[in-house]
C-alpha cells in the first residue's frame, strides 16, 4: 500500500441508509399493545413496558406517587414475597430497572433468551399482581426518605429540584419525580393501591419484546403472560392529570435564584426556560440547533466554557422533549471563583445564536453529518432497539420515524435552524440558578445585571 | 462464547487484533496503552489521567481538537484511564474506519509538536474541576482516595486513585508530559483491537498502513510491587454527607489470579441484590442500613475487596461493622448454599454475555479482546474466563473469603456527617487526602 498521506484528513464515503427492523404491532383483546422485533445476533432478549403515565400525574399534594407506586412492584408480586421476586429475577440472570419520569413508566427487564418465558411472567406478576404489603411499604418509605435526605447533599440534585420547580411551579412539571421529603410522610398504602389501579391499565400500556426469537414467538409469550389481565374502563383523574401536563405553565419572568452551600468546591449551575413539546413541527431543527449549542463535545457551550477557559469539566445543553412543553436547559458545573465569568459567557452563548453569531453552514454541516452517519450505531443491541420502540408509543410517532430520521435532518436548510433559534430560545426569559458558595459567588453576580439573587432554601 | 478473532503483531511491536462482525454497519477502534496511574511517582500523581486529555487536543498533521473530525464522521468516542492502562476508543460509521485509523496513528507517532503549554494548562484546568466535580464536591467523594492510601504504603503505586493529588497535578509540567509520551506511548506498549464490520485482511492491511511506520519505543518494565497491610488501620473522616457510611478494605487476589473470580462472586452473595445477606440482613431485616455494596476491585498488582454500608438514621456505624463481620464470619464457616451459587452463576454468566452486545465503548467486544491481551497475553480468553466461575464452587468461595478476608486486618474508614463523631466506628486517626 502507498504511505499515509498525512497532509489530508481521510474523506468518510456515504453510509448506506438505515433500514430500522421491522415492528409488528398486535393490540390483545384487553387493549394492551404487544410490539415485537426480531433482534437475532446474540440470545438475549429485552422486554420494555411503557405504561403511559408518570410523575406528571402525581396529584398536587402528593408528589412522588407514581415514582413510590414504581418502586412497590418488585416487593411482592403473585404468589412470590418481595425476596422471593428478587430471588427469581436473579436465577435468570435479568438486568431489571424501573423508571419514572414526567410522561411515562419504563420497565425494563433484560434477560437471557432461554428464560424469556420466565422473564415475562415475572414481568406480568410485577405489573399485574404486586402485593402492596403494609410492612414492604413501610419499609421502602423509610428509604426513600433516607434516599431524599442524601439528595440534600448532591449539588446536582439540589439544582434539578430546585430549578423544576423555578420554571413550572405548581404545573405538572414543577417537581421531580421522586418527590420530596415531605410529601413522602403524607402518601399512605391506600394512595399507591388506589393510582395503580387507575394508571396500570392494560389499554394504558405497551410492552415491546425485542430478541432472539421469531415475531410469532415472542407474541404467543407475550399473550400468554399479559393476556388475562383484564380491560378497566379510564380514570377521569389521570386522564385530567396527562391533559393538564400538554398546558404551558403560567408564564414566569426570568429570574436569578441561589441556593447557598457554603464551602463548596464548585457551583452548580442550570439556565433555560420553558419550551416546546416533542410534538413540535420544529422538533428535528431544533435537535440540529441544540448540537451547535451545546449537545455534543465540539458545541459552543463546550468550547467555550470547557475547552476555552477551562472553567468546567464540560457544559451542555438540551431541550428535553415531553407531551407537555418541556424545558430548555444549559447545565454545568463550575469552579467557584468564575461562577459570574460563566454565567455571562452562557447566557452571551444563548443570544448570539439567535442574533449576532447565527449558526453557519460549516456548524450545520458538521450537526449535521454527526447525527446521520452514525446513526445505526443507536440500534446495536436489544435494549437500545427495545427503547427506541418504546419512544413511537410513549410519542404516537409513525412506524417509519427512525427510517425517516436522517431524511429529515438531510433536508432542513440553514433558515430552517436560524428560524426555531430565534423562535424557541429566548436569553430574555432564562431564569438562572445557581447552587454554591454565595460569599464567594455574589459579587460576581451582582455584575450581571440580573438583579439581586433571590434566596431559595434547599427544598 | 464464540468472538473469533486473529491476531498479528506489526514489526514496530503493536499487537492488532481482528474480529469480525457484521450485524451493524459500524466499526469499533479500540486502542489501550499499557500505563495507568500505577506508573506515576510520589510527587506527581494524577499524570497518566490528565495525559489521556492531552490526546485530545490534537497532533502534527491535524492540530486542531481530536473530536471535531470523528464527530463530523458520525463517530462515537472517549477514552479512560486506570491504575493499570489507559484506553481510547471510536466507534465509527464503516465509511469512516480509515478516518479513525488516521487520527489514533497521528497521536500515537505525531503528538508531541503539537502539545503546547497553552494546551497543557487548560486541560489541567479541566482536570482540576473534573476533581472538584466528581470528589471534592460529591458527598463521600474522598472516601475511596482515603481508603487506597491507608491500604497502600506511600511509595506504592495503588496509594493513589488515578484523579491524583491536585497539588501534584498543578505542580506538574509540560516537559513531563513530553517525557510520559516518549516513555509510554509508543507500539510495543499498545494494543489495538478493531471489531466490527471489516474484513479481516483489509484492515490489518490497512492498520499496518497507518501504524506500521511509527517507531518502536524503549521497552516498559512491568511495574512489580507487593502490598501488605502489617495491622488494622481504624479512620475517621467527616464530610458533607447526612448519613454516616463505612468503607472496609482488605487486600486480596491481583485480577486472573486464583481467589479472584471466587471473591468477585462471594461480592454477589454478600451485595448484589436484595437477596443477598448483607441487603437481606442488614437493610431488609434489621434496618439498620440504607444501602449496602461489595466489590472485588480486580487489578494488576494486586486487588482490593470492600465493602460499604450506609447507616439508617440513628445507627451508629460501629452496629454496622459488627453486623457485616457477623455476616461474613457465617459465610465463611458455612459456605454459601445452593441457591445462592445458582444465582449468582447465572448473574455472573448474564453479564458476561450482555458485555458482549457491542462491538465497540467501555466493555464492548474490542474492549474486552484488548483487556484480556493487555493482561494476560491472550485476546480469546473468553471461555477461560467464564470458566473460572463456572467451576468456582461453594467450598472455593468460603475458603477464599475464610483466607483473605475474615481476620485479616483491614482499613475500616467511617465517613460520618461534620460533627457527628460519635456515630462513627471506633478509630485511632483521621483519614488524610491530599
Amino acid at each position: 500500500m502507498s504511505p499515509v498521506d498525512r497532509s489530508r484528513l481521510p474523506v468518510p464515503g456515504t453510509s448506506p441508509s438505515y433500514r430500522f427492523p421491522e415492528v409488528r404491532k398486535v393490540r390483545l383483546p384487553n387493549g394492551l399493545c404487544v410490539w415485537t422485533v426480531e433482534h437475532r445476533s446474540v440470545p438475549v432478549v429485552t422486554l420494555v413496558l411503557l405504561v403511559g403515565v408518570g410523575s406528571a400525574a402525581d396529584p398536587a399534594a402528593r408528589p412522588g406517587l407514581a415514582s413510590l407506586t414504581g418502586d412497590m412492584l418488585d416487593e411482592g408480586a403473585g404468589d412470590r414475597s418481595a425476596l422471593e421476586v428478587h430471588d427469581a429475577l436473579a436465577r435468570i440472570g435479568a438486568s431489571f430497572d424501573t423508571e419514572v419520569g414526567p410522561d411515562a413508566t419504563l420497565l425494563t427487564l433484560t434477560t437471557l433468551d432461554r428464560f424469556r418465558q420466565r422473564g415475562l411472567r415475572l414481568l406480568a406478576d410485577l405489573v399485574l399482581r404486586p402485593r402492596f404489603d403494609p410492612d414492604e411499604f413501610e419499609r421502602v418509605r423509610q428509604l426513600r426518605a433516607n434516599r431524599l435526605r442524601q439528595l440534600r447533599d448532591l449539588p446536582p440534585a439540589l439544582a434539578d429540584r430546585a430549578f423544576a420547580s423555578l420554571l413550572y411551579g405548581s404545573h405538572p412539571y414543577g417537581h421531580l419525580a421522586i418527590g420530596s421529603e415531605d410529601a413522602l410522610q403524607q402518601i399512605a398504602l391506600e394512595d399507591v393501591r388506589q393510582y395503580h389501579r387507575r394508571a396500570y391499565r392494560p389499554s394504558a400500556i405497551t410492552l415491546v419484546a425485542v430478541g432472539d426469537a421469531s415475531h410469532e414467538q415472542l407474541l404467543a409469550d407475550a399473550s400468554e403472560a399479559f393476556g388475562h389481565w383484564p380491560e378497566s374502563d379510564p380514570d377521569p383523574t389521570i386522564a385530567e392529570a396527562l391533559a393538564r401536563a400538554l398546558q404551558p405553565p403560567a408564564a414566569a419572568p426570568a429570574r436569578l435564584a441561589l441556593v447557598d452551600r457554603p464551602g463548596a468546591a464548585q457551583s452548580e449551575l442550570r439556565l433555560g426556560h420553558v419550551a416546546v413539546p416533542r410534538s413540535t413541527p420544529d422538533y428535528h431543527a431544533l435537535v440540529l440547533l441544540n448540537m451547535v449549542l451545546g449537545g455534543q463535545f465540539v458545541s459552543r457551550i463546550n468550547m467555550n466554557l470547557r475547552e476555552g477557559k477551562g472553567f468546567t469539566y464540560g457544559a451542555r445543553t438540551s431541550f428535553d422533549f415531553r407531551r407537555g412543553p418541556g424545558p430548555f436547559q444549559l447545565q454545568v458545573s463550575v469552579q467557584t471563583a468564575v461562577t459570574g465569568e460563566a454565567i455571562r459567557e452562557a447566557i452571551g452563548e444563548l443570544r448570539a445564536i439567535r442574533a449576532e453569531r447565527p449558526v453557519t453552514p460549516q456548524e450545520l454541516e458538521l450537526a449535521r453529518a454527526a447525527l446521520t452517519r452514525g446513526y445505526p450505531r443507536n440500534f446495536e443491541t436489544a435494549e437500545q432497539i427495545a427503547r427506541s420502540t418504546a419512544q413511537l408509543a410513549l410519542y404516537g410517532l409513525p412506524d417509519n420515524y427512525f427510517e425517516r430520521f436522517v431524511p429529515t435532518i438531510e433536508a432542513l436548510r440553514l433558515d430552517d435552524v436560524l428560524r426555531v433559534a430565534r423562535a424557541h430560545l429566548d436569553d430574555e426569559r432564562v431564569t438562572t440558578l445557581v447552587v454554591g458558595d454565595r460569599a464567594i459567588v455574589e459579587p460576581g453576580l451582582a455584575t450581571l445585571g440580573l438583579g439581586v439573587a433571590e434566596a431559595l432554601l434547599p427544598a | 462464547m464464540d468472538i473469533p478473532f486473529t491476531r498479528h503483531t506489526l514489526g514496530n511491536g503493536l499487537s492488532v487484533i481482528l474480529h469480525e462482525d457484521h450485524d451493524c454497519p459500524i466499526v469499533a477502534v479500540n486502542l489501550w496503552y499499557h500505563v495507568g496511574s500505577k506508573n506515576e511517582v510520589p510527587g506527581r500523581t494524577g499524570f497518566a489521567h490528565l495525559f489521556e486529555h492531552l490526546m485530545f487536543e490534537g497532533s502534527a498533521h491535524h492540530d486542531r481538537g481530536y473530536f471535531h473530525p470523528l464527530q463530523e464522521a458520525g463517530a462515537l468516542l472517549n477514552g479512560s484511564t486506570s491504575s493499570d492502562r489507559t484506553n481510547y476508543w471510536e466507534v465509527v460509521p464503516t465509511s469512516a474506519f480509515e478516518l479513525a485509523l488516521w487520527m489514533e496513528s497521528d497521536r500515537m507517532g505525531f503528538l508531541l509538536p503539537a502539545l503546547t503549554a497553552a494546551k497543557f494548562n487548560n486541560q489541567r484546568d479541566v482536570v482540576l474541576n473534573e476533581r472538584r466535580q466528581n470528589y471534592e464536591n460529591r458527598p463521600y467523594g474522598l472516601a475511596t482516595m482515603a481508603t487506597v492510601a491507608a491500604l497502600y504504603a506511600p511509595d506504592h503505586p495503588y496509594h493513589w486513585l488515578t484523579i491524583g493529588s491536585a497539588d501534584d497535578l498543578r505542580a506538574s509540567s509540560l516537559e513531563e508530559a513530553h517525557a510520559f509520551f516518549a516513555r509510554y506511548y509508543h507500539p510495543a506498549n499498545a494494543s489495538l483491537a478493531i471489531a466490527g464490520d471489516i474484513e479481516p485482511d483489509v484492515a490489518l492491511a490497512l492498520a499496518d498502513r497507518y501504524f506500521g511506520d511509527i517507531a518502536p519505543g524503549p521497552p516498559v518494565a512491568p511495574v512489580l510491587r507487593d502490598a501488605t497491610l502489617p495491622a488494622p488501620v481504624r479512620l475517621l473522616q467527616e464530610d458533607r454527607v447526612e448519613l454516616p457510611r463505612v468503607y472496609l478494605a482488605w487486600h486480596s487476589p491481583a485480577m486472573f489470579k486464583a481467589g479472584d473470580a471466587e471473591l468477585d462472586l462471594v461480592s454477589d452473595v454478600l451485595a448484589n441484590g436484595k437477596t443477598s445477606r448483607l441487603y437481606r440482613a442488614l437493610v431488609y431485616s434489621r434496618r439498620i442500613a440504607t444501602e449496602v455494596a461489595a466489590f472485588q476491585n480486580s487489578r494488576e498488582l494486586g486487588s482490593f475487596f470492600q465493602v460499604i454500608a450506609t447507616a439508617a438514621p440513628g445507627r451508629t456505624l460501629a452496629e454496622l461493622e459488627t453486623a457485616i463481620d457477623e455476616e461474613m464470619a457465617t459465610l465463611a464457616a458455612e459456605g454459601p448454599d445452593s441457591d445462592e451459587m445458582e444465582r449468582s452463576l447465572a448473574q455472573a454468566e448474564a453479564q458476561f454475555v450482555y458485555r458482549l452486545q457491542t462491538v465497540g465503548g467501555f466493555g464492548g467486544k474490542s474492549d474486552q479482546l484488548n483487556a484480556y491481551n493487555t493482561f494476560i497475553g491472550q485476546p480469546g480468553f473468553f471461555d477461560q474466563d467464564l470458566a473460572r466461575y463456572r467451576n468456582a464452587t461453594a467450598e472455593g468461595l468460603r475458603s477464599t473469603l475464610a483466607t483473605y478476608l475474615c481476620g485479616q486486618p483491614r482499613v475500616s474508614l467511617s465517613v460520618v456527617p461534620k460533627g457527628q463523631i460519635e456515630l462513627a466506628a471506633p478509630f485511632d486517626g483521621r483519614a488524610v487526602v491530599q
